[in-house]
């Protein structure tokens, strides 16, 4: 699969790892070039320096011919921004973004964004643990604690 | 009328100013505590100091009842997200954004936002008119269309001298609406062939502009 990534912090650089690793074609982008660093040493996708809410830059990182566009920048404006050019401009399938208010995560979903709001979804998934309901994070905590071990090795 | 304008900035300010001095109501929103404390110090209890992109500040600014929202922060995706939040939420009739980056008056006007003011353009159009000899000068956008008008002075040495209209190969979508020739209006057609000295008034649609020009100037 062809996706490219817009932000590369922390959620950015680790999806980009687990997607390299499963032999995806990834492109990532960021507005500054240190951000790249957060990136696993053996990354072999590419990286653009750019504005992900730049049309120009979004056509050099091959944004027409993708499966998957993810924008996962700290500013939910810019999220929203850039998934709406992939999508409506670009027409990319599969549209992700980062929103972390969950009133706009909220609000775009109903407008065709996905959205995740790492807000709700962690405070959720907190709330269930403190009031003995795991079952609600089960898979999802499995699979993210296998993830930490093998960066935990790797490191 | 009743105009929110979102953000307190060096524009905001002026133009809530402006908007007030004309006779309406307006209220300014935005974000910073200190600026908004200026603003209501000149102006009035006329700000409220919250985030403009939160769906529920601009109800308590009463953007359902507003004749207008003008987005004017100094960045494109916190415009669009007011703009898009106010027109979903709150129905406002007419939204307006400020736009930094000018190719993004093609990306608003393609996620629902049909008014947008690029500064840079502006800035742009006005030097283009301070220097004559690049002869190209897109005049103004045609509003609530994807089209503007655009002004090309035909120079010595200018590619589109001496051809035909025809020959020109404007855009699918582009007019040419008549030519200043000798401060008299021709009606131009196809085989009008086009002369050194002539001004061309063309109709085009925004994002062919550049094909404009090229088929103008080479």
């Amino acid at each position: 699969m062809k996706v490219v990534i817009v932000g590369c912090g922390r959620v950015g650089s680790f999806l980009a790892g687990l997607l390299d690793k499963g032999g995806h074609e990834v492109t990532i982008i960021d507005l500054e070039r240190a951000a790249f660093t957060h990136l696993p040493e053996d990354f072999k996708g590419t990286t653009l320096m750019g504005n992900g809410t730049d049309m120009d830059v979004l056509r050099q990182a091959g944004v027409e011919k993708v499966d998957a566009f993810l924008t996962l920048t700290q500013g939910d404006n810019r999220n929203l921004m850039a998934a709406q050019i992939a999508k409506q401009i670009f027409g990319v399938k599969q549209v992700l973004a980062k929103v972390n208010d969950p009133v706009r995560a909220s609000t775009y979903r109903k407008h065709g964004i996905i959205t995740f709001s790492r807000t709700s979804i962690l405070g959720t998934l907190l709330e269930a643990t403190l009031m003995g309901d795991p079952e609600v994070g089960k898979v999802l905590m499995e699979r993210a604690k296998q993830h930490e071990a093998q960066m935990a090795d790797a490191s | 009328m009743y105009f929110v304008v979102a953000g307190g900035g060096e524009v905001g300010f002026h133009l809530a100013k402006a908007l007030l001095e004309a006779g309406h109501e307006i209220m300014v929103i935005e974000s910073d505590r200190r600026r908004a404390a200026y603003i209501e110090e000149q102006l009035g209890s006329v700000v409220l100091n919250a985030p403009a992109d939160e769906g529920r500040f601009q109800k308590e600014a009463g953007c359902q009842r507003a004749d207008a929202v003008i987005a004017v922060t100094g960045e494109d995706p916190v415009n669009l997200v007011i703009c898009q939040l106010a027109k979903w939420n709150c129905s406002v009739p007419r939204v307006i954004a400020r736009v930094n980056d000018p190719k993004n008056e093609i990306v608003f006007k393609a996620l629902g936002i049909d008014e947008t003011i690029s500064s840079t353009r502006v800035l742009m159009s006005v030097i283009e008119q301070e220097l004559p000899s690049s002869g190209f000068l897109p005049l103004m956008p045609l509003t609530g269309s994807h089209l503007e008008l655009i002004e090309a002075e035909i120079a010595a040495g200018t590619p589109s001298a001496g051809k035909t209209v025809h020959a020109l190969g404007l855009p699918a979508g582009a007019v040419i609406g008549g030519v200043v020739r000798n401060g008299a209006v021709l009606h131009a057609d196809d085989d009008t062939r086009l002369e050194v000295g002539d001004r061309v008034i063309v109709l085009a649609p925004t994002k062919d502009e550049a094909i404009v020009r090229k088929a103008l100037f080479g």
